[in-house]
């Protein structure tokens, strides 16, 4: 089991915009540079990719809440 | 002055200096800030501090209700908005004035005017000050768009009336292009939108970007000179001075009176900027939109006139006359302001939030840093990356640019990136230094150099 931390402290979004429907959901299959998420920091939007393989267990964050750096975001399981 | 007790409504470096002013104004200064923002400078220095929400601007700093809830409680008379977040909001000036408090600005109606692109165009024209000259109604033909141009002045930018964005821009030197040029416009505006009718403005290229501050009283209105703006990333500003070197005093008269006439025909209240482009080839100016609020870079101003811009807003705003007259603004000197945002340079202006270190901030004679810093201040990550302005005052331009350098060279913020790696790259490049800069300039220049990220530890 591996963990998808936010690389950087600001607020976490689960989708492209508001109309847009999640990145990821719970039981989806993730892979190498898939996004997850975004953090949001000073006004500019950072993509949060994931660097293994593997199911999203569990978000870790709500939409729209914040984060610190190095945060857990999204639980994955094999 | 009827103001006793001053609701800050903002954060950050304005907070700090709007803060101050009201202080020695001899004002209470009751500062706003949200969960995130408990810690932050211009909390320290305010006689009294109120938490109005959660860390996300929209459910604190732009939150009216939440506001106006906490400046009632703290039985303020009179809110400042600073800049940005609900500054121009003309719902949120209303709702101040609702509530039986003064709003630091002008009235509602003005910033709703002003703040309407085509309102504020036609405002303009009325005050008889130049806009970047268009056509009037639309044009089927080539003939048509031939005169057109004629009135309006080569190049022209031919667009498509029905479209938006950048679709279907085409921009013709002369005659002989638009003839060419124009029908296939036509072609491609009929077949991208139904609709193959054009409209022809004025292209400027290479335009500079200067603007005008104005103080009012809702019955006279002064400017106190023009800033010039025209180094921009990202139509963002990195880079400002006062006066505008470019311009002789002819065009400076000429601009400044143009920015009064606008203001009083307005009947403008508070500290105001009227922005315009200014085409250097040909010496003309065009008014492009009026920001009804104090700015960012109004330091500059202050530097070569001396006046406290923020306090004359205030007083303004307590019911008081303009504290002086045209004739008492003069120009001394030279300023220029940069900005130093928590930005890395080396890895395309990433925002860098952190824990500041050492600071040291010089000593040089006309220098002013507006900051937010002190030492082990953790920059929040939620709101914009302006960490101060390094501000300078010289006798010219020359001096000026002297007194920045070595302002650069002695300033030092520990442990974050910022942006004054770029400032120093700037200082030291020729052109920059000859004044020869447009709106254009600065990022194809970014795009053929390397900067280094230069961390301060």
């Amino acid at each position: 089991m591996a963990d998808i931390r936010s690389p950087i402290p600001g607020t976490f979004y689960r989708r492209p915009s508001p109309e847009d429907a999640p990145y990821k959901s719970e039981g989806d299959a993730v892979a190498v540079g898939d996004v997850v998420g975004l953090v949001e920091v000073m006004k500019s939007f950072i993509e949060v990719k994931s660097e293994v393989v593997g199911k999203v267990k569990a978000f870790k964050v709500e939409n729209e809440e914040p984060v610190s750096a190095g945060a857990v975001l999204v639980e994955l399981e094999d | 002055m009827s103001i006793r007790r001053l609701f800050v409504a903002n954060r950050g470096e304005i907070a700090v200096r709007v803060v101050r002013a009201a202080q020695a104004l001899g004002i209470t200064a009751v500062q706003a800030h949200s969960d995130a923002d408990g810690d932050m400078l211009a909390v320290r220095l305010a006689d009294e501090a109120i938490c109005i929400g959660p860390a996300q601007a929209a459910k604190s700093y732009l939150n009216v209700e939440a506001l106006i809830t906490a400046a009632k409680e703290a039985e303020c008379d009179a809110v400042h908005p600073g800049y940005g977040f609900l500054s121009e909001n003309a719902d949120f000036a209303e709702a101040v004035e609702q509530a039986g408090m003064i709003f630091v600005g002008p009235s509602a109606e003005t910033i709703r005017r002003m703040g309407n692109k085509a309102a504020a165009r036609a405002a303009a024209q009325e005050a008889g000050v130049p806009v970047v000259p268009g056509s009037k109604g639309v044009i089927e033909t080539a003939e048509a768009a031939v005169a057109a141009a004629r009135e309006i002045g080569y190049p022209v930018m031919i667009k498509a009336s029905a479209g938006g964005g950048g679709r279907g821009i085409r921009i013709a030197d002369s005659e002989e292009e638009l003839r060419k040029l124009a029908p296939q416009a036509r072609a491609e505006a009929q077949a991208a939108f139904g609709d193959g009718a054009l409209y022809l403005e004025r292209a400027l290229k290479t335009p500079r970007h200067i603007e005008v501050q104005i103080l009012g009283d809702g019955q006279r209105a002064v400017h106190c000179y023009e800033r010039e703006c025209s180094l921009q990333r990202r139509r963002q500003k990195v880079w400002e001075e006062a006066p505008a070197a470019c311009l002789t005093s002819e065009v400076r008269e000429e601009l400044c009176r143009s920015a009064v006439a606008l203001a009083e025909s307005v009947a403008y209240r508070g500290a105001g900027t009227l922005e315009y482009l200014y085409d250097e080839g040909t010496g003309e100016f065009f008014f492009i939109e009026m920001n009804t609020r104090i700015q960012v870079e109004h330091p500059v101003t202050e530097m070569v006139t001396g006046i406290d811009l923020v306090a004359e807003m205030i007083k303004v705003a307590g019911g008081e006359p303009l504290s002086m007259a045209q004739e008492d603004i003069q120009l001394d000197g030279h300023a220029i302001e940069v900005r130093v945002n928590a930005e890395d340079p080396s890895n395309n202006f990433m925002p860098f939030p952190g824990v500041i270190g050492k600071l040291k901030i010089p000593e040089i004679a006309g220098l002013r840093f507006d900051t937010l810093l002190y030492e082990g201040y953790v920059i929040p990550p939620f709101y914009d990356s302006l960490l101060g302005k390094l501000i300078v005052h010289g006798m010219d331009r020359k001096d000026a640019l002297a007194a920045l350098t070595k302002a650069l060279q002695q300033i030092s913020i520990g442990d974050v990136k910022t942006t004054l790696p770029l400032h120093k790259a700037l200082a030291a490049d020729p052109a920059v230094q000859a004044g020869q800069f447009h709106t254009q300039f600065l990022e194809p220049w970014l795009e053929n150099r390397t900067l280094t990220a230069d961390l301060e530890v």
